[in-house]
Order: structure tokens, then C-alpha cells, then sequence
């Protein structure tokens, strides 16, 4: 029981804020210590599992290609892009977005997408553009709102459309794991009922972000008056 | 072969690179700090295969002190101004979007096709990684061809990456650093503590108490291990198994796929998820470094909602 000693340190760290590199130092301290293990050997399996994480690090290479495309207009042409298309809304982009993700996700296609590639250079400024293009400027809170919003799509369709390939790591780790137990199942059943969860992702977090569009246009309303 | 260690060389450059460039940054007062962090950083990508544990362990202590003590600053270096983007937006066109594209296309044709293909008796790639290793090599190709094509100052690709790596911070070793403290807490056995304490303490007499506890207890177990994969052989094997499947006769399938489901919006919700939750609030640069896990807690609450009813009504029927 005393190991959670380090989960708490986690959760209290993390509640009042202090920096999280701080918080995962002392959690792994405190964790280790519990377990009776002496100062020197978590040092030294902790510096072994970062050496071994390493490859989780590798897609910050890309930074220089965004940053070297954003110099020369990335974002800006995003933004010319969106406000082209008539009719176009926050949400309803978003929405679109989601669809993409989600379906893509399902065949497999995992690498379409993500933060660093997909939402800061492209999706964000386009949801900011569409927004702007029907409401006028956004405010700060605004702007921060519908950034948000970008990223927070690109998880929930990721995460609720991935399951539906058969060879995503999850459905691989599920199936080894129940193996190793005694019981077979099929990758394919595993997919197969992802299915009804995918499915209602897209009413829920579809719902709410064209919500949010409603949400920006009473905002707005108000700050006119 | 092209394998990780090659992946690793090309990442340590960079961030050397970054260590060295930001030593003459004088627009940072806290140049040093970024350079001793980048410097280590790529030390760790470059030299960490030949290092033994605990001079890794020193390492990671370093980044830990320097990046938690904030002796981070942001590097400024001269770049396009805003209405030199216009103008240049303009005159490029949608072909901008094209170099931004090639890197997903290539990791995924490089994921399909590589996979066996082989050069002698030798594998092209190492094939465990191939996917990270093709988007690696699609990276490459891409900046490759945005700089033949766009032909912009010499160190201005490097210059620009470092902007962005400065402005995410230490919150770039984040992901890294917990999933090392993921395995700290496998090695002290932290999840078999949580899976006592769970079916110890909770009602699980009924066959719909099963499920909810269950469900419940992926997406807490998830988001304080900021991983699905972490929680779901702990949970499994505590209630999962024993109690839906063989006390009350689930089906294994819709047990196994829709709890690893309830453990992601776990996910959701969770600082300790850093490369979801985290990471992108630095890079669309949100003051609230918990902004995106804000706007995505109502999801995650009503998914979980609807996974431990879907499972109810699913499980014991199928």
C-alpha cells in the first residue's frame, strides 16, 4: 500500500501546480523509496527507462519544417484558405475535422493528424480564421477557447476512432493480454465493438463544437449591447 | 539497416544545434539555461546507448533541475515579419501545404511498403520501428524539399525549429519522463496496490456494480497513470476477468475493447497524458497550460457515461 505514497505525490503536485518535472522527480523518489528500493538504483532505472523512451521523443524533429513553412506563410494561407468557403463556421470545420480524424483513424491511418504536424500550423488558425470570418475579432479568451478546441478534436477522434483497426497497439496489447490469461478473442470482435463507442464520440463531441458556435455568436451579442 | 540509433544521431544534431544557437541568442537573458538543457538533451539522444543507467539517471536529474528550477527562456531570432507571411502566402499558394503533408504520407507509405522490403540479406528498416522510423525519414524528405524549393538563409530552418522547441520548453521532455516514471511505478508495483484497493473496497455484488466499477476505475486508474495500457492489464485482471467474465458470464470481447475505450477518456482528463493534454497547450501557446484538458472534460465525462452503459447493456448479452 505504501507505494501509492508516489501516486499521491502526483495528484497533490499536479493540483497545486508546481512544475510537473519537479513533481515527476519527486514521485519517483518517493515511489521507489516505498518499495524499499535504495536512492541509487531508482536513479539508475530511471535513467535507464528515459534512455529507452527515447523514440517517444523523435517527432520534435519536425519543429524545424513547421517552423521553416510557418516563416514562409503556413498559417496565413490556413487562414486565406478558410476564408474562401461559404458558410464556413467554427464548428462546422471542426466537425469536419473530426470526421476526417475519426475515419482515418479507424482505417489504420493513425499518422494523419496529431499537435505538432496538423493543429498548431494548419487546423487552429483555420478554426480561428473561420470564426473570425463570421464574428469579427475574437477576444484573447476567445482565441484561447478555439485553439483549445482544435487540439482537444484531434484527441477525442484519435482516441474513439483508433480502436476500429484491427492492428492498433491497444487492440494488440487487449488480445496478448487476454491470451496470456486463458482467453482467445479475435482482433476483429475487439474492433468490431469499438464500433457503438466511435459512433456516439462523434454525436457527443460533435454536438458540442457546433455548440461552441452558438456559444461565440451569444458571447458576441452580449458584447455588442 | 536504418534503425533508431541513426533516428537518435540525426535528433541529437538538432538539438545540439539548438544548444549551440541559443549560446549566441542575446535576445535571451536566460541563454545558458537553454543551452545546457538542448545540450543535454542531445547528449541523451547521441550518447545515451553507450552511457550506463545511472550516468542516464544523472542526466535526466540535470534536465529535471534545470527545466524545473524554470532557467528556460525564449530564443527570438530575426524571422519574417507579418506581412512579409502575407506576401508570401500569397504569392506561394496551396503549395505550401504540400511539404506539411508529405510528412504523414511518407510515414504511411513507409509503414506499408518498407516493412519486409530488404537490400541483400539486409532489412531496409529495423522492423520493429518501422512507423517511427518512417516518419523520421518523412521528416527529412520533406524539409529536404521545402528547402530546395523555398531556398530561405542558411540556419533559418534550424533558427525556426529552435523558436518553437523554446517556446514549448521542458515541455518537450515531458512524454519522455512519464512514461520513465511509468516504469518506476511498474517496478514498485504500483498497479497491483491500485487492483487491491479496488476490489478490497468496492461494492462489485452485482453484475451491473462489476461494470461500473470496472469503467470507473479504468478512467481513474488512466488518468493518474496518464496511460490506458498501463491500467487496463491491472483492471482486467482485477474485476474484469474474475468478476464480469467468469463470475457473471460477459463476453470477453465487449469487456476487453469497451474498457480499454473507458480508460481513454481517462486519458482526457489527465496532465500525466502531457503529449495530448500538455504538449499542444504549449504549442498553440495558451496561458492556461490546462486549457485543452478543460475544454475536453465534458466528453470525457459523458463518454464514460455512455461506455459503462453500452457495456451493461452489451456484455451480458452477446
Amino acid at each position: 500500500m505504501l507505494t501509492l505514497l508516489g501516486v499521491a505525490v502526483v495528484v497533490v503536485g499536479f493540483v497545486i501546480r508546481l512544475n510537473p518535472l519537479l513533481v515527476i522527480g519527486a514521485a519517483a523518489l518517493v515511489t521507489g523509496l516505498a518499495a524499499g528500493l535504495p536512492p541509487l538504483v531508482i536513479l539508475a532505472a530511471f535513467g535507464k527507462a528515459f534512455n529507452e523512451n527515447r523514440y517517444v521523443s523523435l517527432l520534435w524533429l519536425i519543429l524545424p519544417l513547421i517552423g521553416l513553412l510557418e516563416r514562409y506563410g503556413l498559417q496565413e494561407r490556413a487562414r486565406m484558405l478558410i476564408a474562401r468557403i461559404r458558410h464556413m463556421t467554427v464548428g462546422r470545420l471542426l466537425l469536419a475535422y473530426f470526421i476526417i480524424r475519426q475515419i482515418t483513424a479507424s482505417l489504420g491511418l493513425t499518422a494523419l493528424g496529431s499537435h505538432a504536424p496538423m493543429v498548431r500550423p494548419l487546423i487552429a488558425p483555420m478554426a480561428e480564421a473561420a470564426a473570425e470570418k463570421e464574428l469579427g475579432p475574437l477576444s484573447n479568451r476567445q482565441r484561447y477557447r478555439v485553439r483549445a478546441h482544435a487540439a482537444a478534436v484531434d484527441n477525442v477522434a484519435l482516441f474513439f476512432g483508433e480502436d476500429v483497426f484491427i492492428a492498433i497497439g491497444s487492440i494488440l496489447l487487449i488480445k496478448g493480454f487476454l491470451q496470456q490469461s486463458g482467453v482467445v478473442v479475435q482482433p476483429f470482435d475487439l474492433s468490431v465493438w469499438a464500433i457503438p463507442t466511435a459512433v456516439l464520440a462523434l454525436l457527443i463531441h460533435g454536438a458540442r463544437v457546433l455548440l461552441l458556435d452558438r456559444k461565440l455568436r451569444r458571447e458576441m451579442a452580449q458584447a455588442a449591447k | 539497416m536504418i534503425t533508431l540509433q541513426f533516428c537518435y544521431v540525426v535528433a541529437g544534431l538538432s538539438f545540439a544545434s539548438y544548444a549551440v544557437l541559443s549560446a549566441f541568442d542575446r535576445s535571451n537573458s536566460k541563454r545558458l539555461g537553454n543551452t545546457a538543457f538542448w545540450g543535454l538533451f542531445a547528449a541523451s539522444f547521441l550518447f545515451g546507448s553507450y552511457l550506463n543507467d545511472w550516468q542516464n539517471g544523472v542526466l535526466v536529474l540535470a534536465l529535471i533541475a534545470l527545466g524545473g528550477c524554470n532557467l528556460l527562456g525564449h530564443g527570438k531570432p530575426s524571422t519574417a515579419s507579418r506581412e512579409e507571411r502575407q506576401e508570401s502566402a500569397r504569392r506561394k499558394g496551396n503549395w505550401l501545404f504540400a511539404p506539411a503533408l508529405l510528412v504523414p504520407a511518407i510515414t504511411l507509405l513507409g509503414t506499408v511498403l518498407l516493412k519486409n522490403v530488404q537490400i541483400g540479406a539486409w532489412p531496409l528498416l529495423d522492423d520493429k520501428n518501422v512507423t517511427v522510423i518512417s516518419l523520421v525519414i518523412g521528416i527529412v524528405i520533406a524539409l529536404t524539399v521545402a528547402v530546395v524549393w523555398l531556398r530561405p538563409p542558411l540556419l533559418a530552418p534550424l533558427q525556426e525549429g529552435r523558436k518553437l522547441a523554446d517556446m514549448v520548453g521542458w515541455a518537450i521532455v515531458l512524454p519522455q519522463m512519464l512514461a520513465s516514471l511509468g516504469a518506476i511505478f511498474a517496478l514498485a508495483g504500483v498497479g497491483n496496490a491500485v487492483g487491491e484497493i479496488a476490489t478490497r473496497y468496492l461494492p462489485l455484488d452485482e453484475p451491473f456494480e462489476a461494470v461500473a466499477v470496472y469503467c470507473i476505475g479504468m478512467a481513474a486508474f488512466t488518468a493518474v497513470m496518464g496511460n490506458a495500457f498501463a491500467a487496463f492489464p491491472v483492471m482486467t485482471a482485477a474485476i474484469g476477468l474474475p468478476l464480469i467474465v467468469h463470475q457473471f458470464h460477459g463476453n470477453p470481447a465487449i469487456m476487453a475493447a469497451i474498457g480499454m475505450l473507458s480508460g481513454f477518456c481517462g486519458t482526457l482528463t489527465t496532465p500525466m497524458a502531457a503529449n495530448f493534454n500538455i504538449v499542444p497547450a504549449a504549442l498553440l501557446e495558451l496561458p492556461d497550460r490546462n486549457g485543452v484538458i478543460k475544454v475536453q472534460l465534458p466528453t470525457a465525462g459523458l463518454m464514460l457515461i455512455a461506455n459503462t452503459l453500452l457495456m451493461y447493456f452489451l456484455v451480458y448479452r452477446f
